[in-house]
C-alpha cells in the first residue's frame, strides 16, 4: 500500500508543467488532488517516475461567466464547483454531480480536470460533460487547442490528451430556462461509483421535448451518448419518453464486474435514463 | 528526498521526507501525532481525516510533500490550553463513539461541515459525514439483527443510515448548542 518511488516537481506555471512533462518523458505523471492517482498508485496499479505536481496553480481555479458558456479552470475542486453560484444557476446538472463525487473530504482535493483528465468511463463527470456538449481547452508545447468531450474521451483511462499537454479549461453552456436537466447515479452504497449513471440535458418548447443529450456512465469504455435515444426524443411527446428510454442501451457493450452484469447494466441504463428524461422535464 | 515546511497544530516543523511519504505517515511516524488513525488506506472510511487549510481532507491520499507551506489541524490540535474544542466535548457529553477508532475523523469532519455549513440540515449532516465509516454503530445493510440492533438506543437512533449516527446526531446537538 505505499506507492513505488518516485521524484516530485512542483509546476510553478502551466508552461512550467509542460516544460517539465517534455524534460521528464512518458513516465512522467500530472497530478492535481489526487484522489484518482494516488489510490492507483497505491495499489501500484501505476508507477510513475516522477509526479509534476499541479496542485499550486491558484490561478487555474475559477468559474467564468464567458456569454454563452461557463468556463472552469481545470484546478477547481469539486467542492468549490459544487457550491459556486454561477455553475447553480447557469449549468446545475455540473454543481449536482460534482457534489456527488466521493464525499466532502474527497471534493475539497479533487478537480474538474483531473477527473476528466482521467478518462474514467464510471466517474460521474465525464457523461454529464458530454450530455452537456462540453469542450476541454488543453495547452502543449505548441499551444492551446480546444477538444470537444466527444472527441477528448477515447478509451477506457485513455484521452485525446497528448503526453505533453495539460487540461487547462472545461467549458460548459450555459443552460437557459427552457432546459431541463438530470444526473441520476444507480449505486448501492453511498460514495460508491455508479454501476449506471445517465446524464439527461432536455430542451423543452411548449411541453413537448425539442431535443435531447443523453450521456451514460459506466456502459462502455467511455461515456456514451445514448443516440437512438436521443433521435427518438426529438420533437417527442413526454408520453413518448418510455417507449424512447427503452433504447438507451442500443449499441453498448458495459462491462460484467463484481458490481453488475452486463445485462443488468443494460436493463439499468434503459430504466434510469427514462427516469432521468421524467427528472428533467419537470425542472 | 524533499524538504518541506509544515504548520501543524500551530507548530512549524521542518524534515526531509521522501515523496511518497504519505501526509497520515508523517503525523504518525515523524510528528508522533498518533490521533490521527489509519483506516482503510484507500480514501474511503475517513479514519486518517484531518483540516488542511480549514478544510478536511483524509491524509491517506495526500502526499506529505503537497502539504509543504499548508496548515494542517489534527484532532490533536483543537484543545486550547488544556479546555477541549466544543466538539470534542460535544462528542464526549454525548457518548457519541463505541471503539473511538473513527472519532478524530468524525470529529475533524464535522467541524469540516460547520465551518461550511453553520446551520446545515439532517440531510447536510448525512451527507457531510458519508465519508467517514462507523463499524461499531454505523451502517445500515438491512435490519441490524442481534447484538447490532441492542447498541442502537445507546447512540439515540434506531434508524441507521451510512455514516456514524452519533456522530450525526452530536453534529446536530452542537449545532443547537452554537445558536
Amino acid at each position: 500500500m505505499i506507492p513505488v518511488a518516485f521524484d516530485y516537481e512542483v509546476a510553478e506555471s502551466v508552461d512550467h508543467a509542460i516544460q517539465l512533462l517534455g524534460q521528464h518523458g512518458e513516465d512522467a505523471k500530472l497530478i492535481a488532488g489526487g484522489h484518482s492517482l494516488i489510490p492507483i498508485m497505491r495499489l501500484r496499479l501505476a508507477a510513475p517516475s516522477v509526479l509534476i505536481d499541479l496542485d499550486r496553480l491558484e490561478d487555474l481555479r475559477y468559474v467564468r461567466d464567458e456569454g454563452e458558456h461557463l468556463a472552469i479552470g481545470a484546478l477547481t475542486r469539486h467542492r468549490d464547483v459544487h457550491n459556486n453560484e454561477l455553475v447553480q444557476e447557469h449549468c446545475g446538472i455540473v454543481g449536482y454531480t460534482a457534489g456527488l463525487l466521493g464525499d466532502p473530504s474527497v471534493q475539497h482535493r479533487g478537480t474538474i480536470g483531473g477527473t476528466l483528465a482521467h478518462g474514467d468511463p464510471a466517474g460521474d463527470m465525464p457523461a454529464v460533460i458530454a450530455a452537456l456538449e462540453g469542450t476541454l481547452v488543453v495547452q502543449g508545447p505548441n499551444g492551446e487547442r480546444t477538444v470537444s468531450a466527444s472527441d477528448f474521451f477515447q478509451d477506457y483511462l485513455f484521452t485525446d490528451l497528448e503526453p505533453d499537454e495539460v487540461v487547462k479549461e472545461v467549458r460548459v453552456p450555459k443552460l437557459g430556462p427552457d432546459t431541463g436537466w438530470s444526473y441520476k447515479k444507480f449505486s448501492r452504497r453511498s460514495q460508491d461509483w455508479a454501476i449506471v449513471g445517465v446524464a439527461a440535458v432536455v430542451e423543452k418548447s411548449n411541453g413537448n421535448i425539442d431535443s435531447a443529450r443523453i450521456g451514460l456512465t459506466s456502459m462502455g469504455s467511455t461515456p456514451i451518448r445514448a443516440s437512438a435515444v436521443e433521435e427518438a426524443l426529438s420533437g417527442a411527446s413526454p408520453d413518448g419518453v418510455a417507449e424512447a428510454a427503452n433504447s438507451a442501451d442500443e449499441g453498448t457493450e458495459p462491462a460484467t464486474d463484481d458490481a453488475a452484469s452486463a445485462e443488468f447494466r443494460k436493463h439499468l441504463a434503459r430504466v434510469w435514463t427514462r427516469r432521468a428524461v421524467e427528472e428533467a422535464l419537470n425542472r | 528526498m524533499r524538504r518541506i515546511q509544515v504548520r501543524v497544530n500551530g507548530t512549524t516543523y521542518e524534515h526531509e521526507v521522501e515523496p511518497r511519504l504519505l501526509l497520515v505517515h508523517y503525523l504518525r511516524e515523524v510528528l508522533n501525532l498518533t490521533g490521527t488513525m489509519v483506516g482503510c488506506n484507500t480514501s474511503n472510511c475517513g479514519a486518517c481525516t484531518v483540516l488542511m487549510g480549514g478544510e478536511s481532507v483524509k491524509s491517506c491520499t495526500v502526499f506529505a510533500v503537497q502539504a509543504d507551506g499548508r496548515e494542517i489541524t489534527t484532532v490533536q490540535g483543537l484543545a486550547e490550553n488544556g479546555d477541549w474544542h466544543p466538539m470534542q466535548t460535544a462528542f464526549h457529553e454525548n457518548h457519541a463513539l463505541q471503539c473511538g477508532y473513527c472519532t478524530p475523523g468524525m470529529i475533524m469532519a464535522s467541524i469540516s461541515l460547520l465551518e461550511e455549513k453553520p446551520d446545515p440540515s439532517e440531510e447536510e449532516i448525512r451527507e457531510a459525514l458519508e465519508g467517514n465509516y462507523c463499524r461499531c454503530t454505523g451502517e445500515r445493510r438491512g435490519d441490524p439483527g442481534g447484538p447490532r440492533r441492542q447498541l442502537l438506543p445507546l447512540h439515540g437512533l434506531r434508524e441507521h443510515n451510512q455514516g456514524c449516527s452519533a456522530g450525526r446526531r452530536t453534529v446536530q446537538l452542537e449545532r443547537e448548542a452554537w445558536e
